[in-house]
Order: structure tokens, then C-alpha cells, then sequence
């Protein structure tokens, strides 16, 4: 088979481009682009006769070189990241444990869940009016594209899955030439009002520096061409959604202005529309007068991004994912902001109060807060009406809840609201916070399962130790081939459970779960077999 | 026969095309308790892992060496190490497959060495079967991907026989068949009594079957002991000419002379394969063949009225556009577009003008005017556009069930697929109106005509 070196890029990529002779082959590897850019007079061709020397280069030169490499400019993006003023968690770290970031070093062959990249695309795709350009070779778009449960009002081309799908050549070359074209093309054929470009790890490795690439494509084409500088070796989609928030933050928000402004302008930080959930809570805001100016980003348009810095007051909703942004708007355009949940009866009733009193407090008339308890009221009374039908249907059932950060404590207590037992719930991906506000709830440290593997995660149903388990898409199989009753809760979810109607169709769904007539028969053993589920026995259901 | 064209498109629109790192997992997936690596970053098995669990709706095994940006300038060796220490420890799989992403085939590094050295540092992984392969995202795509997986497999555990196995052969099925297809074409074969070897059998591994108890790796598929035996085998059959390559590569090894059939799904295709297991096994072609065949001949029959002269637009890897755009051109329907992901010397051979290495966009722009669409789930949203009827066929097919169950190899999976498709054009039939069928307007307006009439 292939011995040392199956491909000739690294050898050929340093012979085809000027390189400077000072630095270390390592550093110009990573960081040729830059070095190209910055100052071009100094360079001379190098060539290096053979892979190994460079090996042996990169071997000795060691890790402090890549530091002033192009992941450099970016690695003072990931460090700002990870030193949150607005994250308690972070302030607690000394300066080394911070620099390590927010979540643990991967375990290679024990790792689960996507890349910076991919938290990227979750939350920037949602903008619906944007053509999103993905800037490396197939995986990174063509395994992956239209797979989201964001919802559009209008605009479907966020929807389209562009990529430069880069060849050998363009790594031995370079990719600049070719998403330079791309960018052209995608704007002469689907003239957005803006392109998104995403960085991924071969193409910030070969060192195409897309910002530069942006930046002309801006000049020449005359619209917005963002750079999101997100390759995915950078970390986890924690931090992706934070160098997303970043991204808005520098080269969109603020750079446009609203038509009109009213008292009543906020912005939704964190939410995706997933399933339409955004239009579940809409109709609450439009009949208290509140304009969403702009959600980032759910169901949003370019404009109202762009223009977001004229909101009087704004609500963070995906716990951590965009603290960044809404701490960096307060500073920068003195907009409040608090963390709140649309999940649950009482959640929902919260947060629309915090939303009023902050609108009040930046100037709005004071009868807004009257009026929101007005409604508040009526529709805590109209969800109950509906839900109280089901206190009975739920005595007894317990439930295990897989599910991360925020919806750790607002789904716990939206559960408990009608009666639900939880006898164990994730912490694993809870900042500290979240799991106090868990402890309040659960009040049994048993509860709160820090990391739950799989087969124990099988043992505790196929033991019928709960009666339903609601997670994300990955652990359903693990519930199924126990035999017992699973719901999506996470994002590729097809119901939209946000706010008091959410809240109804959460229990709907829960109780479709429970009580569908299939687990009679499917629990029952072959009539050849004599292994009995556990559950079969008892009679339930 | 068609030109083959390649898109000059610097940017992909809505891709057709999958990679080749997954589509080599994929063939890794119908292993017995097997753990697939990606030697890439997290993300390159998450976006991978997400693929598959959509599509098949199972619990998909598939673990990753979680590089990070030093890592992949320093070497990966490691974190490779690492992986098969942890996957070993936790997961205690059979057999361990090892992808490379682009990531580290960018760096280049020589797993081959590398992977000596492991076993070297940790013994309990001496005789653990490690299969790696060579798998740039950047280059070639699924099927590919697919094929040189099994190749390798081959290459790594496959040695040859002192004395055969009698009545065994070896079955090479392409990545284009489902669950259901393999299970149909075991069930041919074992008619003729002969026992087939199937690598890499998905449809013991991603059938949707509730095991017994809970498995970290896959849950069915070939063992490691059935591959090593499979030096024993008196022929090897491949279906698909993407797995001529890993027959190729077991005769060499092996001397077992190989047969391609580049498709099952067809009348004559079927016929040949059946004449072909009749004469390796010395047996008449059993009663139900001959029955099934007659009820394929009698779904021609019924099917021809609604499928002569549609046009057909279909994008697909090069294997299942083959099998797929034959049987349709053999109905006598028009391929009007066809799109593929990849190169493969059927597609001059293919029953059209041209077959463009493109994108779903591509495919939409000629599919305009067609009667029918034919590509996997991503169709769906040009299907829409276009207002033409979409048939899901290929991976992805995550907005319909059931997608591993579908058949369309034998008579009785072409009778069925072919019933499928006359179905979809009975259902978009167009039925004529009172104002189906203007005179040109020329005889409506113009009164030199009618003048003509009043005046003779």
C-alpha cells in the first residue's frame, strides 16, 4: 500500500508558492497566506527536497510557531471566546484553566457530537435570505446540507447547499481562485442580499485566508460577503455558535439601519425557529405591541441582523451559545439583556414579564406591564384548560431527560408543571448555573447524570426504570430497542414545543408516546421465545 | 451511448455528490461487531453519523480520531493511537475500521507505519484486525469510497485457501444496494444451493433489527472468521461495477475467478445472473425464478403504456444511475438528464445524450420539462420547483421510511420498482379538459380563413 506521504500536496504547496526562507516550514504551511499578503517583497522561493526534511522540521520547531501562524488571528477569536465576562462559569477559571476553553479535550475513539464548524452552521443558517457558501471539500456540505429543522416565512435559498467542493488541485494550489468564482457565481445566478462563507479545516490549513478573499468579493461585487472563520479542528459547535456570534458581531451587526424604530423593539438572541417555534411565540409579542427587530437568527432576513443595534432590549435564549452577542451588544449599543426560556407554562410567563419590564425600563409606556399580565394570565388559563386533561393520563410516569444546557432546567420544571416524575435528567453539557436552577427543581443529586453511556442508558429502560425517555435524534435507538416510548427534543425535532402552546404539544406528544397501543404487542415475545419484557407482565399499557 | 461531461462550476449547488471517507464507513458498517474511525476531526464523523442515522433510522456506530488544529500539524498518530486503545477498551469490537478524512491526508501521514508501531506499544492490540484506508474527502466520492473499503479488507485479512469450501461463493454487493437487495440476491443464490459470503453484508448489520442486548458496535454483518474464509470460495460474484476492483484484488490473492454483473435489476440482467449461478452450481434454474420471471415479463406488459416516451431526469453514483436509467430506458422512457457524482466506464455506456459529473443543481436546469425526477431526498426541494414528481432513490432517503427495506434487484425486485414507477406516472397522468385541445391560433383568428369558408 501507500508508504510515506500518499499525497504530494504539503511538498508541492511549498514548491508552487513563494515561501520565506526565515520561517520554519511549519508556520509558513499553516501561515504561508498571510505571510504572502503581508509583505510580499521579502520573499523568496525555497523548495525542500523531500517530505521527511519537512517532517523532521515540524517536529523540531514544535508547537510555538503555530501560534503565529493563521490559525493565529483566529486563535485570538477563540481565546476571546473562551474568556467570557458574561459567563459566571468562565470568571470562576484561572487564566490557565480558561485558556483550555469551555468544554473538555475530546477523548479520541470516546468523542460524540460536531465540530466548530458545524455550530457555526447551526447558528448562522438559519438567516434565511443569505446564500451560506461552504469553503472545503464535499463532507463538510455535500453529507450534511438541507438536514435542519429551521423554518423559513419567506426566503428559501438559505435552504441551498453552496460548496467550492475543493479538488487535489486546489489544495496543491490553493482554494482563494476558486471561492473568489464561487462567491461571483452565487451572486449572478441567486443574487442574495448577502453571502456567508465558511471556513473549514483543509482549507485553513493549505492557508486560503478567506477574509481577504471576502473583502474582495465585497469590493468588487458591492454587496456583504461575510467571513466565518470556523474551521472545525478549532473545537466543539459550543464554541462554532460563539465564532458565529463573533462574526455577526464584526462584519453585520450594526452596519445597516431599520426602517422605522418603535419603544417596543428587541431582539431574540439564540433562537432558531426550529420546527417554527419563533411562530409560537410571536403571536404573544404582536398582541402586546413588541416587535421582534431582529432574531438571531431564526426565520431572519440580512436587514434585520444588520440593523439589530437599534433594539431598545433583548432576550438570550439558548443558555451559553450567544452569550457572546448579547453581552457585546450591551456594551456596544447599551441594549439589556437577560437569559430566559420559552420552554414551560411558567418559563414562558417569566420571560414575557422580563421582556416587559426591560421595554419599560428603556421607555416604552408603562401600561405595557399591565397588559402582559393581562395576557399572561389568559393564557396560562386557556394552556391549563387544555392541560389539566392529562394530570391523571401522566400519575406515575417517569420520565429520563437527555438533553443539554438550558433545556436541562426549563424542560425539567415545563415536566414537573404537569405532573411528570423526572427521575433523571443530563448535566453534562449544563453550565453551573443550569444545574443549580436543575437542583432547585430535582432537588436529589442522584437525579442529575453528569455523563450517562449508552448501555446504561439501555439497562435503565429495558429495566423499566422510566417509562419514556426524551433526548435528541442520536440516543433515540438506544430507547426503541428497549422497547419503550422516546420524543425528540432536540434540534432535527419535527414539533415545535416553545411557549403555552408548545407546551401543550409537548404533553400531546408525550402522551401519543405513552399510551400508543404498539407497546402491548411489541413487548410481548415471539410465541417461540420465552424472554419477557419486563414490562409485559405488569399489564401497562 | 452518452458524452461524459464534468461540471466547470467553481461552486457545487445543492450536491448530489457524498464523500468518500463516509461511503467507506458505510462498507465498514456491515461488518460484524465492527467500530468504524474517521481519522478527521469530530465534525467529519458527526456530519457523517447524522447521514446515516436518518437515513436507515438506526443506531449507527462510528467513532472519530478528534484531531484539533495542533494535532494535525504535529501527526495524528497519537490520537489514533489513542482511539484504538479507548474504542478497544470500551467497546471491544471485533474488527476496527480506520478512514481517513482529507484533513489528515492534506498533512499526509503513514498510518501503515504508524499502525506497526501501535500494535507494537500496546499489545493487546496485536491481533486485533485493523483496516485502514486512503480515503481524501477531496477526491473521488461515496461509492468509491465503498469500494476501496472492501478492496482493503480484502487486502488485509483475505488469504488463499488450501482447500475450498464446497458450494460457497463470495458476494461483493456495490454501496447502491439496500438491505433488502442483498437479502433477495442471497436468497437466488442459496435457490441454487450454493452458500454466499456476502462482504460487507448491511443487511445483517442496518436491517433494523432489535437485538438482544445492548452493543456499542454493529449489531450484524460479516464476521471476521466468514472474510477470512473466504479464500475457500469456488467463484465470486460481484454486483456493480464499482466492485470489480475488489474482485479483481481477491482473485489475485486468491485465484478465485470473479464475474461483474454491472446490475440486477432488469429482465436480461436477471436472466444472465441466473443462467450464471445455474452453471456454477450445476442445477436447473428453480420453479420460482421461472415464475417470478413470467410476472416480471406480465408487469412489462402492464407498465409499458404509462412509461413509453417519459422523460426521465435522474442524478445517482454511477452504479444505481446505471441500474436505475437502463431499466427505465428499457421501459421506454426517455433519460432526458443524468447526473452522476463520480467517474465509472458505464457511463458512456448509458442510454443518452450526455451524463454530466455535476451537482442537483445541474440536474434541475436540464431536468425542466421532464416527467419524472429520480435522485435520493435532496430532490426533493427541486422537485418542488419544478413541479415534477420526485422517486427517492439513492442514500440519503431520510424523509420517507423504510429506506433499507426497498428492492428493486431479481424479477421480483424489478416487477416491483417498475409498478412503483408506472405508479407515479398513472397518479401525474394528464387528463384532457374542454380546453385541452385549441385549433392552432391561426384557424381561430384569422379571417382570410374564414373568409375563405363563407366565400368558396
Amino acid at each position: 500500500m501507500l508508504g510515506f506521504v500518499p499525497y504530494p500536496s504539503l511538498h508541492a504547496h511549498l514548491n508552487l508558492h513563494h515561501t520565506c526562507a526565515d520561517y520554519c516550514p511549519a508556520c509558513l504551511f499553516v501561515g504561508f497566506a498571510t505571510q504572502l499578503h503581508r509583505q510580499p517583497s521579502h520573499l523568496q522561493t525555497i523548495s525542500y527536497p523531500n517530505y521527511s526534511g519537512l517532517a523532521q522540521c515540524l517536529l523540531n520547531t514544535g508547537t510555538h510557531h503555530l501560534e503565529r501562524s493563521i490559525v493565529a488571528g483566529l486563535n485570538i477569536k477563540v481565546q476571546e471566546a473562551f474568556s467570557e465576562p458574561g459567563c459566571d462559569k468562565n470568571l470562576a477559571k484561572d487564566e490557565k484553566e480558561r485558556k483550555k476553553g469551555c468544554t473538555k479535550q475530546l477523548v479520541p475513539g470516546a468523542a460524540a457530537g460536531g465540530c466548530a464548524f458545524d455550530g457555526a452552521k447551526i447558528a448562522l443558517q438559519p438567516i434565511t435570505d443569505v446564500a451560506h457558501i461552504v469553503h472545503g471539500p464535499i463532507s463538510c456540505e455535500g453529507n450534511g446540507w438541507d438536514n435542519r429543522g429551521s423554518k423559513s416565512s419567506g426566503p428559501m435559498i438559505y435552504r441551498t447547499g453552496f460548496t467550492t467542493d475543493i479538488s487535489e488541485n486546489d489544495i496543491v494550489y490553493g482554494g482563494e481562485k476558486r471561492l473568489y468564482r464561487a462567491i461571483r457565481e452565487v451572486i449572478e445566478k441567486y443574487d442574495p442580499p448577502a453571502v456567508f462563507v465558511y471556513q473549514t479545516c483543509i482549507t485553513a490549513l493549505i492557508g486560503d485566508e478567506i477574509e481577504a478573499v471576502c473583502k474582495a468579493a465585497k469590493e468588487k461585487f458591492g454587496k456583504p460577503v461575510i467571513p466565518v472563520n470556523v474551521p472545525g479542528f478549532v473545537g466543539s459547535k459550543n464554541l462554532g455558535n460563539k465564532l458565529a456570534g463573533e462574526a455577526l458581531l464584526d462584519y453585520v451587526i450594526g452596519t445597516e439601519e431599520p426602517e422605522t424604530t418603535t419603544p417596543y423593539d428587541i431582539n431574540i438572541i439564540g433562537e432558531y425557529n426550529l420546527a417554527g417555534e419563533m411562530w409560537q411565540i410571536k403571536p404573544l409579542l404582536d398582541h402586546l405591541g413588541i416587535r421582534v427587530l431582529a432574531c438571531i437568527s431564526g426565520d431572519a432576513r440580512y436587514h434585520e441582523v444588520a440593523s439589530s443595534h437599534r433594539a431598545k432590549a433583548a432576550m438570550m435564549v439558548c443558555s451559553r451559545a450567544m452569550i457572546n452577542v448579547a453581552r457585546k451588544m450591551e456594551e456596544r449599543y447599551g441594549i439589556p439583556y437577560f437569559e430566559g426560556s420559552f420552554y414551560g407554562i411558567s418559563d414562558t410567563s417569566d420571560s414575557l414579564r422580563q421582556l416587559a419590564k426591560l421595554l419599560v425600563q428603556r421607555g416604552a409606556p408603562e401600561d405595557l406591564l399591565a397588559r402582559t399580565e393581562i395576557l399572561i394570565r389568559r393564557e396560562e388559563a386557556r394552556a391549563w384548560e387544555r392541560l389539566n386533561g392529562y394530570r391523571k393520563r401522566f400519575e406515575g410516569k417517569r420520565v429520563l431527560l437527555f438533553t443539554g444546557g438550558v433545556k436541562s432546567w426549563s424542560v425539567v420544571s415545563a415536566l414537573q408543571e404537569v405532573g411528570l416524575e423526572i427521575i433523571g435528567t443530563s448535566v453534562k453539557k449544563s453550565t453551573e448555573e443550569d444545574k443549580e436552577r436543575v437542583r432547585q427543581l430535582v432537588s436529589d443529586e442522584a437525579h442529575m447524570l453528569d455523563d450517562l453511556r449508552p448501555a446504561e442508558m439501555y439497562k435503565m429502560l429495558k429495566e423499566a426504570r422510566a417509562d419514556i425517555m426524551l433526548s435528541g435524534g442520536r440516543s433515540q435507538f438506544v430507547a426503541l430497542k428497549a422497547r419503550m416510548p422516546w420524543l425528540d427534543i432536540n434540534q432535527e425535532r419535527h414539533h415545535a414545543y416553545a411557549g403555552y402552546e408548545g407546551m401543550v404539544t409537548l404533553v400531546q406528544e408525550i402522551d401519543k408516546a405513552l399510551y400508543n397501543p404498539i407497546w402491548a404487542q411489541v413487548r410481548k415475545p415471539a410465541p417461540w421465545e420465552s424472554e419477557i419484557h419486563p414490562l409485559s407482565l405488569e399489564g401497562r399499557n | 451511448m452518452a458524452t461524459v461531461s464534468v461540471s466547470k462550476k467553481a461552486c457545487s449547488v445543492n450536491p448530489l455528490k457524498m464523500s468518500q471517507p463516509i461511503g467507506g464507513t458505510l462498507a465498514f458498517l456491515g461488518l460484524a461487531n465492527c467500530m468504524p474511525i474517521l481519522h478527521g476531526t469530530q465534525g467529519c464523523t458527526a456530519f457523517g453519523l447524522v447521514l446515516f442515522v436518518r437515513h436507515f433510522r438506526e443506531a449507527i456506530p462510528l467513532q472519530t480520531t478528534a484531531m484539533n488544529e495542533v494535532t494535525t500539524i504535529m501527526g495524528g498518530m497519537d490520537n489514533v493511537e489513542q482511539a484504538l486503545v479507548n474504542i478497544y477498551k470500551r467497546a471491544k469490537p471485533e474488527i476496527i475500521g480506520l478512514c481517513t478524512t482529507g484533513l489528515t491526508e492534506t498533512r499526509g501521514e503513514d498510518i501503515h507505519g504508524d499502525l506497526k508501531l501501535i500494535r507494537k506499544r500496546n499489545p493487546e492490540l496485536a491481533n486485533l484486525p485493523i483496516v485502514f484506508v486512503n480515503t481524501p474527502d477531496f477526491k473521488d466520492a461515496f461509492q468509491d469510497g465503498w469500494s476501496k473499503t472492501v478492496t482493503r479488507i480484502i487486502e488485509e485479512l483475505v488469504t488463499k485457501a488450501t482447500e475450498t469450501i464446497p458450494g460457497q461463493v463470495n458476494l461483493l454487493p456495490g454501496s447502491h444496494l439496500t438491505a433488502a437487495d442483498i437479502e433477495e440476491i442471497v436468497e437466488m443464490i442459496a435457490a441454487f444451493g450454493l452458500t454466499a459470503v456476502v462482504l460487507p453484508d448491511l443487511s445483517g448489520s442496518l436491517d433494523g433489527h432489535i437485538p438482544e442486548q445492548f452493543s456499542p458496535t454493529t449489531i450484524g454483518g460479516t464476521t471476521v472468521d466468514e472474510i477470512r474464509g473466504m479464500g475457500g470460495s469456488l467463484a465470486t460474484i460481484a454486483i456493480g461495477q464499482q466492485m470489480e476492483r475488489a474482485a479483481l484484488e481477491l482473485e489475485m490473492r486468491t485465484g478465485i475467478s470473479y464475474t461483474v454483473f454491472d446490475r440486477l435489476t432488469g429482465l436480461d440482467a436477471n436472466d444472465r445472473f441466473l443462467m450464471h449461478l445455474s452453471g456454477l452450481s450445476g442445477k436447473p434454474v428453480p420453479l420460482k425464478y421461472r415464475r417470478q420471471r413470467s410476472q416480471l415479463v406480465d408487469a412489462m406488459l402492464d407498465s409499458h403504456f404509462f412509461c413509453g416516451g417519459k422523460k426521465v431526469a435522474i442524478g445517482a453514483e454511477p452504479d444505481l444511475l446505471w441500474a436505475l436509467g437502463s431499466l427505465l430506458a428499457e421501459m421506454g422512457c426517455e433519460i432526458s438528464a443524468a447526473v452522476t457524482t463520480t467517474q465509472s466506464p458505464l457511463l458512456e455506456k448509458m442510454p443518452c445524450d450526455e451524463v454530466l459529473i455535476g451537482d442537483l443543481e445541474d440536474l434541475e436546469l436540464r431536468a425542466k420539462g421532464c416527467d419524472l425526477l429520480v435522485t435520493h431526498s435532496h430532490g426533493r426541494q427541486a422537485s418542488e420547483r419544478l413541479g415534477i414528481p420526485l422517486f427517492r432513490a439513492g442514500l440519503p432517503c431520510f424523509d420517507r421510511l423504510g429506506a433499507n427495506h426497498k428492492l428493486s434487484v431479481g424479477y421480483r425486485g424489478t416487477r416491483d420498482l417498475i409498478f412503483q414507477v408506472g405508479n407515479v406516472f398513472l397518479e401525474h397522468t394528464h387528463e384532457g379538459t374542454p380546453d385541452s385541445w385549441p385549433l392552432p391560433d391561426i384557424a381561430m383568428n384569422n379571417s382570410s380563413v374564414r373568409g375563405e369558408l363563407v366565400e368558396p
